[in-house]
């Protein structure tokens, strides 16, 4: 069962591995001007209740103290459509880790050690922060995450599921999860002749720009936003966070410029995570295994603050064959931190359920996992009933069993022993939809042959700058090295986020259709160009505002092995591979670096994270790098990564679809499925570490 | 403010500083710095804050990611767990001081070629830490996973394990691993 290591080394080099391998890219904490002071949050020690004084007197003799902001004395601020964004306005406390003052300093030292003595009085109120299936305040939301509909249904569930030969009623739940980007969250603002110009650790500076200008009532050009270098995000960055708000305040309060970086182990309460879940499938099949019903129904929190709905049972809309169908979402607002976007949300929490259910159901029919999606293949999708622009599963399948030596897999659970070792192997359908923002961008053509396209992108590792630069180049129809980028500033052309895998379709539209107007437009011309050369700008809202006829969605499937240790309860994957369909591939360098990337946090989502609310103090135990175990390079193996050819001509101009999230997708259950064949063992509660395994492999 | 690199001057003592500070020497790729620091500023912070050395990271502060993993005096350590003052006189390389001129150390050039990182943030850090790593293998140091039988005086072999297992103290979110891993085992042939 092996299958040749496909390495390629083609596509494009990523643009600023230079930079990034010698230490010269600058990140937002890498910025720190002359004379800039120090902040340091300090975050509430009560889950609930009001702030009724702070002791702010003591920590300003201090010397280097410059400042103790709180609701008292801090800047007001005006609208934000966010809330977790509306700092020090007030003495509630939320949830414990809402920040309650800052601290501003000469040194990070100093600073630091002020806002750890800073005494702070409350009057505590009692907490409720544990989610439950029948939590008597759960609700159902208008929305979930995305502007999905909360609930959908087709058919009638109910009968069609009672009457169905087979049936599947399973119940999986899963932690909350954390995103921990390798770079906690910083800001470094300097307000200047009634401006505001912040260094931010952001996936998006456009945005960032927009809501300080409205949080400090500025106009948008009076303030600028840089975000040159991001270490990753994964959605925790994909919205403004505390850092930009905090700093921006404490420079506007002291004169100075003033860097703000969260300490690791406060982002597991300010920056948003993956709010655990309770989904119940059950699935109604014939004999053969084709489905009937289907119904797919999610319980999750969301904080006091703002309602955020994952919309975990959203994929089942979209994925099989169900003529009976009921999918539906459920919340409760509680005294937790504010969950929000994590890598995939809605696809990676629901599809590690969905697709254990299909493996449930696999083994209730008798039918090879594999087949058995196949044979779910439906002719358009289903919950909206638009013919797909494309639909590659089945090839992904295939293609995916084929390298894996799928074929002629014993389908029998927990009968491969090596040892004190059990073996088996597992497979998962993944898919994440296509989405598209409106987007400006500029193309520009110099005298001296040189080509610059400027679009405010983020690159938070995804090879932006790179491929957004073999866009231009094809468009104009020149060589790549006489292209240049610009992104990661709100001077540049307005952009939409790096997130919902939108950033290059949507980045990458409007520079294609700047750089084809700028290609006409020198076709047009002759003699030399005047030397400033010629611009041109295009902006895609009219393109991306068309609703598609079609329904849009990359697929993949993904096989992973396992070997599980009778005697620890220790799950170790050995073999890791996906195979996607996803639209056209622009890059097979960085490309390959995303689908391995998001299939690595799939493989942490199934075994080692996993964030544990504490009911007695209400907040996260995992609070750093050594409790919240992300994985480490000896927990992965050599994970493959391959893609089958799509042409899909109802995409964008360059006929691709994103490919940043949906490696996390499918890869949790896959690995779950494997733990099942390898021990006969099903457990529905991520993530499956050896405490919960191992009582029941004795 | 300029969006431009700029830095405080180095060696400058911190305005309103207490007088818990200290001027020491630290021999950093190659050039003799001297600073004066509040004593509880880590290495990290001297080498990020005073002397405008940014490439290495700050992930953790708490010695559990390795994104501030440099040389010291040929030693891959985390430099946000040791104190500026506790290094002086110590010869520090950072991942700036890694190349020679334009002319990247073998390591670094096999990440960008192997395609080993992604936002680059703990990149430094992996590379520092794989600098040390090739020379810990030559010197024959054993870790977890090398057989035991093997001869204890020649070098170790770096099988791809041999790597996972030496580099796991250096986090990478994005998932780099298969790369780095690739890298590593380029730079080492
Ligand atoms: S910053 Fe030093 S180990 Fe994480
Ligand atoms: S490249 Fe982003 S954390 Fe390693």
């Amino acid at each position: 069962m092996t299958s040749q290591l496909v390495r390629p080394t083609t596509g494009a080099v990523r643009r600023d591995a230079r930079q990034k391998v010698t230490g010269e890219a600058r990140y937002a904490v890498d910025r720190t001007p002359p004379g800039c002071l120090h902040a340091c949050p300090v975050p509430a020690t009560v889950a609930r209740g009001r702030v009724t004084a702070v002791h702010a007197e003591a920590v300003l003799q201090r010397p280097g103290v410059r400042a103790v902001l709180t609701h008292e004395n801090a800047p007001r601020l005006g609208e934000a459509d966010d809330p977790t964004l509306l700092l020090l306005q007030d003495d509630r406390v939320p949830h414990r880790g809402w920040y309650v003052a800052v601290v501003v300093a000469d040194t990070p030292e100093i600073a630091r050690e002020a806002a750890e003595v800073l005494d702070v009085d409350y009057a505590v109120e009692d907490h409720d922060v544990l989610l439950r299936a029948d939590h008597p305040d759960l609700y159902t939301p208008e929305e979930a995450n995305g502007g999905h509909p909360a609930v959908r249904e087709r058919g009638d569930f109910a009968p069609a599921f009672a009457a169905s030969p087979v049936r599947v009623d399973a119940t999986y739940s899963m932690s909350a999860l954390h995103n921990h980007p390798m770079e906690p969250h910083a800001s470094t603002a300097r307000w200047e002749d009634g401006g505001l110009t912040v260094y931010d650790s952001s996936q998006g500076a456009s945005t960032v720009r927009d809501v300080l200008a409205g949080l400090f009532e500025l106009p948008p050009e009076r303030v600028t936003v840089v975000s040159a270098f991001v270490g990753g995000g994964f959605g925790s960055k994909g919205t403004p966070r505390p850092p930009c708000v905090l700093a921006s305040m404490a420079s506007r309060h002291t004169g100075r410029p003033v860097r703000l970086v969260l300490p690791r182990r406060e982002l597991a309460a300010v920056v948003g995570h993956r709010a655990p879940t309770v989904q119940r499938v059950r699935i109604g099949a014939s004999e053969e295994g084709v489905i009937s019903a289907l119904s797919h129904e999610v319980v999750t929190q969301t904080s006091t603050v703002k309602e955020f709905v994952e919309q975990a049972a959203v994929p089942a809309r979209a994925m099989y064959t169900s003529p009976h169908s009921f999918t539906g979402h459920r919340v409760v607002a509680l005294d937790v931190p504010s969950p929000s976007w994590m890598r995939a949300p809605g696809e990676a929490s629901g599809m590690y359920a969905l697709e254990s259910a299909m493996d449930e159901l696999a083994g209730a029919v008798g039918v090879d996992p594999v087949e058995l999606r196949l044979r779910n293949e439906p002719d358009a999708e289903p919950d909206s009933g638009k013919p797909f622009s494309s639909r590659g599963l089945a090839d992904c399948l295939r293609e995916g069993a084929r390298r894996f030596g799928w074929e002629g897999r014993d389908p029998r659970p927990g009968v491969r022993r090596d040892g004190d070792l059990l073996w088996g192997t597992g497979v998962a359908s993944a898919t994440y939809p296509v989405l598209l923002s409106p987007c400006k961008a500029s193309a520009h053509a110099g005298p001296d042959g040189l080509y610059t396209v400027r679009v405010d992108a983020t690159d938070i590792g995804t090879g932006a700058r790179t491929v957004l630069a073999q866009i231009a180049a094809e468009a104009l129809g020149v060589p790549l090295d006489s292209v240049r980028v610009e992104l990661g500033s709100s001077v540049l052309p307005d952009a939409p986020v790096a997130g919902g895998s939108s950033g290059t379709g949507s980045w990458g539209w409007a520079a294609h259709k700047a750089c084809t107007a700028l290609r006409e437009e020198l076709a047009g011309r002759s003699g030399p160009l005047p030397s400033e050369g010629v611009t041109v700008e295009a902006d895609t809202e009219e393109e991306t505002g068309q609703e598609s006829p079609y329904a849009r969605h990359a697929f993949g499937a993904h096989f992973a092995e396992v070997r599980v240790d009778t005697v620890t309860g220790e799950v170790r994957v050995s073999r890791l591979l996906g195979v996607y369909a996803a639209g056209r591939i622009l890059n097979p360098r960085t490309a390959r670096s995303q689908f391995i990337g998001g299939m690595t946090m799939g493989l942490g989502m199934a075994l080692t994270e996993h964030s544990t609310m504490d009911p007695a103090f209400g907040d996260y135990t995992e609070r750093d790098l050594a409790s919240y175990h992300v994985p480490a390079c000896a927990d992965v193996p050599a994970i493959e990564a391959h893609w089958v050819e799509e042409h899909d001509p109802h995409l964008n101009p360059m006929g691709s679809k994103g490919i940043g999230e949906i490696g996390i997708v499918g890869t949790a259950a896959a690995i779950a499925n494997a733990v099942h064949h390898a021990t006969g063992v099903r457990l529905r509660d991520l993530p499956l570490t050896p405490d919960r395994l191992l009582p029941h492999l004795r | 403010m300029e969006p431009v690199d700029r830095t405080a001057p180095a060696g400058e003592t911190p305005e309103g500083a207490p007088e818990a500070v200290s001027t020491l020497t630290l021999r950093v790729n190659g050039t003799a710095r001297t600073l004066t620091v509040d004593n509880r500023t880590t290495l990290l912070d001297a080498l990020r804050d005073h002397l405008d050395l940014t490439g290495s990271k700050k992930g953790c502060d708490h010695g559990q990611c390795g994104a501030c993993t440099v040389l010291l005096d040929g030693r891959r350590v985390n430099s946000c767990l040791l104190l500026a003052v506790v290094c002086a006189g110590a010869s520090v390389t950072t991942v700036e001081g890694l190349s020679d001129g334009d002319r990247l150390h073998p390591v670094q050039e096999a990440f960008v070629a192997r395609d080993a990182l992604q936002c680059g943030y703990c990149t430094p850090g992996q590379i520092c830490s794989a600098v040390a790593l090739l020379h810990e293998a030559a010197d024959g140091q054993p870790s977890y996973v090398t057989p035991p039988e093997r001869s204890p005086d020649g070098p170790v072999s770096l099988t791809p394990e041999e790597i996972r297992e030496r580099m796991s103290g250096n986090i990478c979110r994005c998932g780099a691993y298969p790369n780095i891993v690739d890298a590593i085992e380029e730079a080492a042939r």
